[in-house]
């Protein structure tokens, strides 16, 4: 500091020779943005490479044929039509289920309310190969048929505690008095979860949904177990592998990540929006 | 009027004037939490009745039961016991969203959703009334609160104080039988605090509505209230009006409570049905009104700017204390000194400094002075009254 002021007094040019620093912050977010990022930049790469032979494994060129041909494979876009109904019905299913629990885990206090909890984090926790293993027992002994509805039985089951734990994370943080105030002003307790508690909700219950439609839509391992003669999205992915994936898969996958960073950009601006307006 | 009815019924006793009913009153309530195997009383045993168009305060110290009393007239607590009647109909177990009154929360609790118009028209609605009229109505009231240019905003949009005037826009638009305000003003800096109360006054006055208000301030109590129910500990202390309150405190907790008392102790040499002598602990004998026992200690009260200071000796008809000045603070429009009696006893005494007051010599630290009063500004405290001796006026003894 001193230094600095000598040099100016006497005008002599003290140079700053500042030192090339590594910004250690910097690489380490680029080094994890890359890990995250250059999957689906090769996914999406390869859904525009011109293949010839049936491996689509080395670059050979630019087309974007394959998105003409998409629904060429039959069997694959039944696949891919069987996972998005599971997916969207998971969706409506888990978030209208895990909203009311998460709404009652955050608000009230019950008899088994800790066991709720216990069992929400059992489910999120327990190994899924050890879910669809016993799924498949257990649909068994019920005497379940394997399938569509096993699936989606299968699917609502672990998204639920998804969609519960993040409304509960938003009903924690509401403000009790609000729900008084509509009271207070001659709301009964219905009009009041509609004008009021609900479209607080909102953000939390779509990011719950969007959250249970994004494990639903890939999920392999359980819906293998559970599956029987259905084929889902990833089910045939995996059975392709062995004679080879056809770009259409790439053209999927970049189809359904358009989609979802999509919504999931809708979710943020409306968040955001209403976080910004609606601070009291 | 009478002359009608005199003349209607000439021979017929005049009429009892009908008896108006109370917009509010509570009847014995209280209300215990039970947490746990832990209880805890709130509100021990409350009788209140509230007038139609009365500007009343619930005034204490925080934990003394005020909003859970506010909030039992409103509907969010059940009462533990007692009766609650609106307009004098029982309404103990009926939900707030039918309760005719409204309440304004102390962190507001707008809808950060709805625009101020909708926060406001949000009850109007809830009654279905025409569209159109809602539509008056709201702004109407934004009129009144001086809010008309900001309808289209959400509450996050606006400052504290804006917040607040939707708080009472959005209740007061419902013509509520009352208005129940939990420390509306709180939240709010001092400047803004004194400019809202004068505006709540002043609103109050134009609408006629009922006032509930809950505060621990008690200048904002003395300021706004047309009674003040001074509450300690889940019971009411003393119930009057500003200057009742101010004037007499019925307790040594009221006293000390409402603004600043000299408490000074001494025994009752001599009484008499025209009055007793109190000898205070610095040897000095105070003539006081009120008819006490012969030997009995007592606390004996006085306000501070009810004190005169000055070297000459003061009429011996008065009430005086000779005292040493142990500290003057200047303050412009008055100076506070602090006296010092010859038993160590401290009393604060306020003077203003009005234009018959010149340069003093008495301000000094250390220079000898005398405190006169007028004998009715002295008065014996009885002790903190407890649950059964809460009412005005205890301190009158038989
Ligand atoms: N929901 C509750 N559960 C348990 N105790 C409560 C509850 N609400 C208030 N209390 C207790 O009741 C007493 C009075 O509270 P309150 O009415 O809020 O006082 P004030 O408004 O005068 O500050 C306090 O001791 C408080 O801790
Ligand atoms: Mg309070």
């Amino acid at each position: 500091m001193s230094v600095i002021v000598e040099g100016a007094v006497t005008g002599t040019p003290a140079p700053p020779r500042p030192r090339r620093r590594i910004d250690w912050g910097k690489l380490f977010t680029w080094t994890v943005l890359g890990w995250l990022f250059v999957p689906i930049v090769f996914m999406i790469a390869f859904s525009f490479n011109d293949i010839s032979g049936r491996h689509n494994v080395t670059w050979q060129g630019f087309t974007v044929k394959w998105y003409g041909q998409a629904f060429d494979h039959a069997d694959l876009t039944q696949a891919l039509f069987h996972s998005l109904a599971i997916a969207l019905l998971t969706m409506v299913i888990a978030g209208t289920i895990g909203s009311l629990l998460g709404l009652a885990l955050g608000r009230h206090t019950f008899r088994g309310k800790g066991t709720t909890n216990l069992v929400m984090f059992a489910a999120i926790c327990a190994p899924e190969v050890v879910l669809g293993a016993a799924l498949l027992s257990l649909f068994l002994l019920m005497g379940v048929t394997t399938g569509f509805v096993a699936i989606l039985l299968a699917h609502v089951m672990f998204t639920v505690s998804f969609v519960a734990i993040t409304v509960r994370a938003r009903v924690i943080t509401l403000d009790p008095k609000l729900e008084e105030a509509a009271r207070d002003l001659g709301a009964g307790p219905w009009t009041t979860f509609r004008l009021v508690t609900f479209p607080m909700l909102l953000p939390a219950i779509m990011a719950g949904g969007l959250l249970a439609f994004a494990l639903s839509i890939d999920d392999y391992i359980i819906t293998s177990f559970v599956a029987g003669e259905v084929t889902t999205f990833p089910l045939w992915i995996w059975g392709a592998t062995r004679v080879g994936i056809p770009p259409q898969v790439n053209v999927m996958g970049t189809l359904i990540f358009a989609a979802g960073v999509l919504l999931a950009v809708i979710n943020v601006i409306l968040a955001r929006r209403q976080a910004s307006r609606g601070r009291p | 009027m009478t002359a009608i009815t005199a003349a209607r019924a000439p021979v017929a006793t005049p009429a009892p004037a009908a008896p108006t009913v109370p917009a509010i009153s509570l009847e014995g309530v209280s209300k215990t939490f039970r947490s746990g195997r832990e209880t805890v009383t709130a509100v021990g045993k409350l009788d209140l009745t509230i007038e139609a168009g009365e500007f009343f305060s619930l005034l204490g110290p925080s934990g003394c039961g005020k909003t859970t009393t506010m909030r039992m007239i409103a509907g969010f607590e059940d009462a533990t016991s007692g009766v609650v009647r609106l307009d004098g109909k029982d309404v103990t177990s009926v939900a707030p969203n039918h309760r005719d009154v409204n309440m304004v929360f102390q962190s507001y609790a707008l809808f950060p959703h709805l625009t101020v118009a909708d926060n406001v028209a949000f009850g109007l609605k809830r009654k279905r009334v025409p569209a159109a009229e809602v539509k008056q109505r709201v702004a109407d009231m934004l009129e009144l609160v001086e809010l008309a240019g900001h309808a289209k905003r959400k509450p996050g949009q606006l400052s504290g104080g804006q917040q607040q005037r939707v708080a009472l826009a959005r209740a007061l638009v419902n013509r509520p039988r009352a208005l129940l305000l939990d420390e509306p003003l709180a939240a709010l800096d001092l400047k803004l605090r004194q400019a809202m109360q004068l505006e709540l006054k002043r609103i109050q006055r134009e609408v006629g509505i009922t006032f509930v208000y809950v505060t621990h301030d008690q200048g904002e109590a003395l300021t706004m209230s047309d009674r003040i129910a001074v509450m300690n500990g889940g019971y009411v202390a003393q119930l009057g009006t500003p200057a009742e309150i101010y004037e007499r405190p019925a307790s040594r907790f009221v006293a000390e409570f409402i603004g600043t008392s000299n408490l000074l102790p001494g025994t009752v040499t001599d009484a008499s049905s025209e009055g007793s002598t109190v000898r205070l602990g610095c040897g000095a004998d105070l003539r006081i009104g009120e008819t006490l026992d012969a030997g009995e200690a007592v606390d004996v009260t006085v306000r501070p700017e009810k004190i005169r200071i000055g070297t000459a000796e003061p009429d011996p008809a008065s009430s005086r204390v000779p005292g040493t000045v142990a500290d003057a603070v200047y303050l412009g429009s008055a100076t506070h000194y602090t006296v010092r009696l010859a038993d160590g006893t401290e009393i604060v005494v306020f003077r203003q400094n009005a234009d018959d007051v010149t340069a003093d010599a008495i301000a000094a630290p250390g220079s000898p002075v005398w405190l006169s009063w007028h004998p009715t500004h002295s008065y014996v405290l009885p002790e903190n009254s407890g649950p059964t001796d809460a009412t005005q006026g205890s301190h009158h003894r038989a």
